[in-house]
């Protein structure tokens, strides 16, 4: 039957090769003064446009998103503001690194509408929302401090905390709250066992390791959530995430400070004290929460790990402020999250949309009871006040978190992709088979720098 | 030669006008295919048209030639990407033919009819779940801490659900899946298929002294050669367009999942993260090119679309 002789085969034979010939001709042809693929959205600065505002119309309904967290604060303004028409939808605001509203706003660019007016972002959205998404479109965010917000309102926010709302020398977002981390630990047990709580890195590893040798089982901390790496490598000062240009990035994990911290948590990883497990992963609550004796971790740990996923009786957790090096005198210290409001550029309703993000970043009848830390100083102070939100600690927390809250370091950038990506799906991986961190490094690093480049960036220090 | 001097005899009949000529179709036949013809071209041609039209242009709309392609193909996720998907392609069609094909056939030849019916049944369950239903039951299986198969996860050295999830247990797991929601569905094809066999032709092979796993062999297996080339073009198609199972056990694992994995994700982040739909095309005609070049070797290879001469 497959004769090769069959006359059949022999003109199929020669047509496969003068079409091959023609393809690989044509394909010559087509590569040769072709436009270049690259998207022209990164090149384009978008400095030079100016904000064109749709047009306005007073009144007109506004359609507001928000995370479930803060769906009761949006929901308190509709209730106290009956006159604004509003719709509410509760999305998953950004969390775990989600692309949920860039997605969607990358298609309303493509249709011409369906952008919702008042969003609750993460800081990490403001490297695109303050973009065009394509040539000719509109950064989704408005300019804030475009005759929206008056300056004195967005001077009165924490020293730093808007920072991942500026580019262009505009402000595109109002900071809602801020994560500054802190330490965390369970005084009744402290007490319990005579332990001074520590102040520098190198009492904290001393006492963890002690910790683990004199009460197996207990934990000092954990290393595996999608976020540990803003606990320890942001507050280590590690410069993975540097943005010392627009559009250079500077990633260097060889760098002293960031194989310090890797190799202080490897000690405590391999005398279990520190656990690769998540705090938050599936399981853990039920097995360990009752065993965490201090964690390293942002303000928002005391009401959702502590008191909401662990169940801790109230009175036994306190907060100390950030841990030093020994030797060093500035204190850094990281931030895991913190949301932002933004204001849709699209918006035919400005001014109630721009009111709606102001009360809730700024009034203290809103933040007085916010569920986590007010980046705006005055609110800030209310919060603090509110016996609400101390009554559950078994020290004064307003010190440690103000404090904290003035350190956070400036050297780690949002950048166009989330810092989360390559920590849980390299780093974590790695560190579940056993991997220790400092050997790790160099494959986080490369993934950092791949995806860096793939986003457009320029990477320096590998 | 067989074939080849059918079709020349063929081939000069029709010359010679020699065949009757059958009537018309008339209208109602253009009618009972106007309505999937329309929403063919709408949702599957046109969409194929406009990826090819924005993997060949840029952003603003100007001809870039293979340039999109060169592109993506030096993205460093899309050799991994490809691969992940490779590998599990190889797994999953190899263990769906072969246990398939097998299960059909001592369903159909070993096992009382009663019997039979219910294991087909069974079998067909999870095919019923839809996709995501089906990987949602997954991720309870293979967590630990909440499995009803624990013991055998922890016996396997895997204590939490981010031990599973290791990189290189992911081909497997994906192929687990797969073939728990869409091998029954082909398992009752199969058996449909082993049951057109003319039991003269058993009966015969019985009488030459073949045994049950020679009839199979000899017999039946290659009776349904043209179903297991179809069922393995449909499986490779669905296979290379592997998205929602490791997309949810990204999402489910906290990210410990690479938001890469498959190329059908590498395309997802293209378009809706990087905003760059022509490099997401271009992947997807990629795509598209590799299943098209599996199903026109297997059909050439396999004469599936040739008549049986009756």
């Amino acid at each position: 039957m497959r004769s090769s002789g069959s006359p059949r085969a022999d003109r199929r034979r020669t047509a496969i090769r003068t079409a091959a010939a023609a393809l690989s001709l044509a394909t010559a042809a087509v590569l040769a003064g072709c436009a270049s693929a690259d998207t022209s959205t990164d090149s384009s600065s978008s400095s030079g446009t100016e904000f064109k505002p749709a047009a306005q119309k007073d009144g007109s309904k506004i359609t507001v998103w928000a995370d479930s967290t803060r769906l009761p604060s949006v929901q308190a303004y509709q209730k106290s503001h009956p006159d604004v028409p509003m719709e509410i939808v509760t999305y998953d605001g950004g969390a775990d690194g989600s692309t949920y509203l860039q997605t969607k706003v990358q298609l309303f660019d493509r249709t011409g509408s369906g952008w919702p007016d008042v969003v609750f972002g993460s800081p990490t959205d403001m490297t695109w929302a303050s973009e065009p998404t394509k040539p000719g479109a509109q950064p989704f965010a408005a300019p804030l401090d475009d005759k929206l917000v008056p300056k004195s309102t967005l001077d009165g926010f924490a020293k730093g905390s808007l920072a991942p709302c500026q580019f262009n020398g505009h402000t595109y977002c109002v900071r809602n709250d801020i994560a500054q981390v802190v330490l965390w630990y369970n005084k009744s047990l402290m007490d319990k066992w005579g332990y001074e709580v520590p102040a520098t890195w190198e009492q904290y590893e001393a006492l963890g390791k002690r910790i683990a040798k004199e009460h197996p089982g207990y934990l000092v901390g954990s290393v595996g959530d999608t976020n540990s790496h803003e606990s320890y490598f942001w507050s280590g000062q590690c410069p993975a995430f540097e943005l010392v240009k627009p559009d250079t990035l500077r990633s260097d994990l060889k760098d002293e400070k960031c194989v310090r911290m890797a190799t202080l948590l490897d000690g405590l990883i391999s005398a279990k004290a520190v656990t690769t497990k998540g705090f938050f992963s599936q399981g853990f609550a039920k097995d360990s929460g009752g065993k965490v004796a201090m964690a390293y971790g942002p303000s928002w740990y005391g009401q959702y790990l502590f008191k909401s996923a662990f169940k801790t009786p109230a009175k036994q957790i306190a907060v100390a402020p950030p841990l030093t090096w020994e030797g060093e005198t500035t204190a850094a210290t990281g931030n895991v999250g913190g949301g932002v409001w933004m204001v849709s550029s699209h918006s035919a309703n400005l001014k109630a949309s721009t009111d709606l993000a102001t009360w809730l970043t700024t009034s203290d009848e809103n933040q007085a009871s916010a569920p986590t830390y007010p980046a705006y100083t005055k609110a800030a102070r209310a919060w603090l006040a509110n016996p609400v939100n101390s009554d559950y600690f078994a020290n004064d927390v307003s010190e440690p978190f103000q404090k904290a809250a003035d350190q956070v370091w400036t050297g780690w950038s949002n950048t166009r992709f989330s810092d989360a990506t390559a920590w849980s799906s390299v780093v974590l991986p790695a560190l579940t088979s056993g991997k220790s961190l400092v050997a790790t490094l160099p494959a986080w690093q490369e993934e950092i720098s791949n995806q860096a480049k793939a986003e457009g960036y320029q990477v320096t220090g590998e | 030669m067989t074939l080849l001097e059918t079709e020349r005899v063929a081939v000069s009949a029709l010359r010679r006008g020699a065949l009757p000529r059958r009537r018309g179709p008339g209208l109602a036949g253009y009618l009972f295919v106007a309505g999937y013809a329309v929403l063919l071209l709408a949702f599957g041609v046109f969409p194929t048209g406009y990826s090819f039209y924005l993997a060949l242009t840029n952003d603003q709309g100007r001809f870039t030639g293979l340039n999109q392609f060169v592109k993506v193909a030096q993205d460093y996720r899309f050799v991994p990407a490809f691969t992940h998907m490779l590998v599990y392609l190889v797994m999953w069609l190899v263990v769906l033919v072969v246990l398939v094909v097998l299960v059909a056939v001592v369903l159909r030849s070993r096992v009382r009819p009663g019997t039979s019916a219910l294991f087909r049944f069974l079998y067909y369950i999870p095919g019923a779940l839809a996709g995501v239903a089906s990987v949602l039951v997954w991720l309870f299986m293979l967590d630990p801490d909440v499995s009803p198969v624990s013991w055998l996860l922890n016996s396997m050295g895997m204590h939490s659900f981010a031990a599973v999830l290791a990189p290189g247990n992911l081909p497997l797991i994906l192929m687990l899946i797969a073939f728990w929601t869409g091998a029954g569905g082909w398992m009752v094809v199969m058996y449909g298929a082993l049951n057109n066999i003319p039991d003269e032709v058993l009966e015969a092979a019985r009488m030459d002294g073949a045994g049950p796993w020679r009839t199979a062999w000899h017999i039946q297996i290659p009776m349904i050669r043209q179903w297991i080339v179809y069922m393995t073009i449909m499986a490779f198609a669905t296979g290379t367009q592997l998205f929602v199972e490791p997309q949810l056990l990204q999402t489910a694992s906290l990210g410990r999942v690479s938001p890469t994995w498959s190329p059908n994700q590498l395309a997802y982040v293209y378009a809706f993260q990087q905003g760059d739909f022509n490099g997401s095309a271009a992947i997807s005609v990629f795509l598209l090119a590799l299943g098209l070049i599996a199903a026109g070797l297997l059909v050439a290879r396999s004469n599936l679309f040739t008549l049986d001469e009756k």
